[in-house]
């Protein structure tokens, strides 16, 4: 019988998508339905002193315009994760208003709605609305948001700072050891901000029906039954069994559409004001200045070596700008999902960071692809190759010296980091040594050597990386402060004939999980992939969920599903043993039948499936179905590990660079389907190399954003790329069924790194040892003049 | 407005505000919604369709300048249930993941590959820089169009 697991079985998703028919938000149309345009603030930060809507009211179309007066959501869209100062007290959380109500906070921020016939009267109308303010001075670097006298974003705190944490060994231990280092190296930067840039554009439609009393909400969301439970639980306080929240195709995501976003609770509190369904979806403009941004961190940090290039001690101090209010996740993202992989995949013995995290007039900062992981592997990848050029030791040479041995998790144990975490299995060394071999290494310096000789400026770039992904288990992450447990839920419902339809409370976006979960279902099962339908993204079909991000969706919700399966064996087995008149200890299981243990007897999956639901012949006392929920919340995280390379030239005369070779050899546990293992590694990979190279959110000192369009911010494009070469080690995770670790954000935590390091090769022998990132021909080219000179 | 024009084949003809683009007419008005909208500056180009043959931004035109003009969109690529064979390379590449920027790619794979059917990976590069893809980094969008023109021989 054909198996999948380990196969590039083709995308069931792709038809849909190829031929044009997906179902985005923005592709749904409603009876009756009318749009939304937000008048949102052209200050960063101003007191709004009158707001006049009566020519927008009056114009063509207009159905109303509502503002912060007519009284939308008492309480504002919520935080969901509470991290509360080192000395105790409780973290600032300012209420997030649906609209903004005497103040502005950051450029952008919603003021009032019009809801119209047609987006373009809607439009229209908006811009006939009058808002008089007051500007007021801003803040939007994080450091700065901190000085003595600078703009408070929220008047009701003495300082802007929303909390402050610190992670590992004890401060002064590790300065002392600083003090005793044969050597350190010291990095000051700035990891900059991003704006995710999913293509599709957020988009929500909100539904009221009045007979009912139930609202639909379809939104581009990486996790329906959040949104609902926020929504209803913490914005707007109405009942969560009377919304349903629908995701059907959503256009990307990468953190951005995690969040539960103003505009969601707004248009569900309008269309029962209106008794209308309204629909609004963001253009790119509006995408650059509400979209969650990513990173934002002012770095200044610390590592102490022996004689030896051993790693004795690293300490850090950040500055993580939130944004000026509490995006649902932000205030996890600096802290527990960035100081826990400080170890990295070194022995380092002792480690502390310290992070404040203030409140600046800018839009909140919460996950992107990787979320804090890729700063704090930037950090540490960048300080141990700056280390190794300081100290003369080779860069490869470096990381083998301070690796932590291999362990599997079952005859070693896991390994006990100094930053709270407990590492699952790793063997680290080999991604490097293959990844090595596959540049050819040795060859590369040669050519280097040469290049160099000629006036060519070629450089190599190694790092190796960590993640943990797959966040849990729920009584850990709810000591860390979140306000959400983080298991997941899979259910397995075998039709009558045997078909099976799962639904999984992840959510796919691009992810394929349609296609990814039907092959380890099919197997498990023994049955044909055909006979196996993956359901997602619909509140009112998957009991529930807590949706993608993290790269959790197989190691923890195909877990949920696993744990399904054996329900659905375990009862399966009873039916058989009753019908084949034999013990249940005496059959057996596979290839989609079972047997009796020794003999030709036997009964199919169809079969068992059919007397579940047809329960004439059947165990007594047995329940009749075939269908089982299980909620899975894993023992630990997942710890995926890799090493990436980049090889560079960089212009002589302009300061471009150019990305001639990129090897990411990774290891994401047991791999369910290659070829979409290697497309996410590919995606992430890009991202990575687009924040080292081109990248960044520019605020200047009015908090006026410079970077709001294609335009501006600098995407990856095809002709900027060379073919990413992939190669993976495989170490199974121990304590999932599936052995998987997770593959999401993989590329995009190991490249960025990598591609700096390289740069700073290639122009180390004219004395560059660090540049700011994104490194635009210009940095690259004033880099190289300011030591030159 | 009064415009009239074939789409995939169809004669159209709707009365139209001035203003409104033509991804917006394929959309709201046709219900060709595989044609996207991913930003507001032509960057992007996931709404590129084909116009009397040549790739073109359906952000960038107004419908009315699309008068008397042959449109293709996505939905116009497949005969029947059998995939064009540059959506069958997309298909076997894994060159789409989230699908949204995908129809533009496709289209603008069209262009490409009728301007030149043997076109290098660099070519291939050089012609998709119009449109934007977040999830692919590229990778398989290249070698699906370089498949394609194996597929279209």
């Amino acid at each position: 019988m054909e198996t999948y697991i380990g196969k590039p079985i083709k995308r069931r998703e792709d038809n849909r998508f190829l031929t044009g028919k997906g179902r985005y938000t923005d592709d749904i149309k409603l009876p009756g339905m009318c749009h939304a345009a937000f008048v949102r603030s052209p200050y960063a930060h101003a007191k709004i002193l009158r707001i006049n809507t009566e020519a927008a009211r009056n114009a063509e179309g207009v159905v109303t315009v509502f503002t912060a007066a007519d009284g939308p959501g008492d309480f504002g869209v919520p935080c969901g994760w509470q991290v509360n100062f080192k000395n105790g007290d409780t973290m600032r959380e300012p209420q997030h208003p649906l609209l903004a109500k005497d103040k502005v906070r950051h450029l952008g921020e919603p003021v009032a709605v019009v809801i119209a016939a047609t987006m373009a009267l809607a439009r229209d109308a908006a811009e006939l609305v009058e808002v008089d303010y007051e500007e007021l001075p801003a803040v939007t670097n994080p450091q700065e948001a901190m000085a003595a006298g600078a703009p408070l974003v929220h008047d009701a705190w003495e300082d802007n700072a929303a909390f402050d944490w610190c992670i590992g060994n004890d401060r002064a231990e590790v300065e002392a050891a600083l003090k005793d280092a044969y050597h350190v190296t010291e990095l000051e930067f700035v990891n900059q901000r991003l704006a995710p840039n999913a293509i599709e554009p957020r988009s929500y439609i909100a539904d009221y029906d009045v007979n009912a009393d139930k609202w639909t909400l379809y939104s581009s969301t990486q996790n329906p039954h959040l949104i609902r439970l926020l929504l209803c639980a913490f914005a707007l306080g109405i009942p969560e069994h009377k919304v349903r929240v629908v995701s059907y195709d959503v256009g990307g995501g990468f953190g951005s559409k995690i969040y539960h976003y103003t505009e969601e609770a707004l248009l569900i509190w309008a269309t029962k004001e209106i008794g209308r369904p309204v629909k609004w979806t963001a253009d790119r403009s509006e995408a650059f200045l509400t979209d969650a941004h990513g990173r934002d961190h002012v770095v200044k940090s610390k590592m102490g070596f022996d004689k030896d290039g051993k790693i004795v001690a690293h300490l850090t101090d950040e500055y993580c700008a939130m944004g000026a209010y509490l995006s649902t996740f932000a205030p996890a993202i600096p802290t527990y999902l960035h100081g826990t992989l400080f170890q990295g995949l070194y022995t380092t013995p002792l480690i502390h960071l310290n992070v404040v995290a203030p409140f600046t007039h800018t839009v909140p900062v919460d996950a992107y692809r990787g979320a804090g992981r890729p700063e704090a592997t930037y950090l540490i990848e960048r300080l141990v190759s700056k280390a190794a050029k300081e100290m003369g030791i080779d860069p490869a040479e470096i990381r083998f010296k301070n690796f932590i041995p291999a362990f599997d998790g079952v005859k070693q144990p896991g390994y006990q980091t100094q930053v709270a975490l407990q590492y699952d299995s790793g063997n680290y060394a080999p991604t490097l040594e293959k990844a090595l071999e596959i540049v050819d290494y040795k060859g590369f310096r040669q050519e280097q050597a040469e290049a160099r000789k000629q006036g060519k400026l070629l450089g190599i770039g190694i790092s190796t990386w960590i993640e943990g992904c797959g966040i849990a288990p729920s009584a850990v992450v709810g000591a860390l402060g979140a306000r959400a447990g983080l298991y997941e839920v899979g259910h397995v419902r075998v039709q009558p004939t045997g078909k099976v339809t799962v639904f999984t409370g992840t959510h796919s976006h691009g992810q394929g999980h349609e296609t990814v979960f039907a092959q380890f279902v099919a197997d498990r099962l023994g049955i044909p992939i055909e006979d196996v339908d993956i359901a997602h993204g619909d509140t009112n079909e998957v009991a529930f969920g807590m949706g993608t991000y993290g790269s959790r969706s197989l190691a923890v919700g195909g877990s949920a599903i696993v744990k399904s399966i054996d329900k659905v064996l375990e009862k399966g087995a009873k039916i058989a043993a009753h019908k084949l008149e034999a013990a249940v200890e005496d059959i057996e299981y596979a290839q989609g039948k079972w047997t009796v243990k020794g003999t030709d007897k036997s009964i199919s999956f169809g079969d068992v499936s059919l007397t579940a639901y047809v329960p004439h012949d059947y165990p007594e006392g047995l329940e009749p179905g075939l269908d089982f929920s299980s909620f899975y919340d894993p023992a630990n995280f997942t710890f995926p590990f890799g090493t990436h390379i980049a090889i560079v030239e960089v212009n002589a005369d302009t300061g471009k660079v150019t990305l001639k070779r990129f090897v990411a050899v990774d290891d994401v546990g047991n791999v369910m389907n290659p070829m979409i293992v290697d497309g996410q590694i590919h995606g992430g990979v890009v991202q990575g190399i687009g924040q080292a190279l081109l990248e960044e959110v520019v605020y200047d000192d009015h908090g006026q954003m410079l970077t709001g369009s294609y335009m501006d911010y600098a995407m990856p494009r095809a002709d900027d790329l060379p073919f990413i070469e992939t190669d993976r080690t495989v170490t199974p995770c121990p304590h999932n069924p599936l052995g998987a670790k997770g593959a999401g954000e993989a590329g995009t935590i190991g490249a960025t790194p990598a591609v700096v390091n390289a740069v700073v090769d290639a122009l180390h022998h004219l004395g560059v040892d660090d540049i700011q990132m994104p490194l635009t021909p210009q940095r690259v080219w004033a880099a190289m003049q300011n030591v030159q000179r | 407005m009064r415009v009239t024009l074939t789409v995939n084949g169809k004669p159209y003809s709707d009365d139209l505000e001035p203003r409104t683009l033509l991804a917006h007419y394929l959309r709201d008005t046709l219900n060709l919604t595989g044609t996207h909208v991913g930003c507001d500056t032509s960057n992007c180009g996931a709404c590129t369709i084909l116009m009397d043959g040549k790739a073109v931004k359906s952000c960038t035109i107004l419908a009315v300048q699309a008068d008397g003009s042959e449109i293709t969109t996505i939905e116009g690529m497949a005969n029947g249930g059998e995939l064009h064979p540059i959506q069958q390379a997309f298909k076997e590449n894994h060159g789409l993941q989230c699908g949204f920027c995908t129809p533009g790619m496709v289209m603008t794979a069209a262009d490409i590959l009728q301007n030149n059917p043997n076109p290098t990976e660099q070519e291939v590069r050089h012609g998709l820089e119009g449109n934007f893809c977040r999830c692919t980094g590229y990778h398989n969008i290249v070698k699906s169009v370089l498949h394609a023109s194996e597929l279209i021989k």
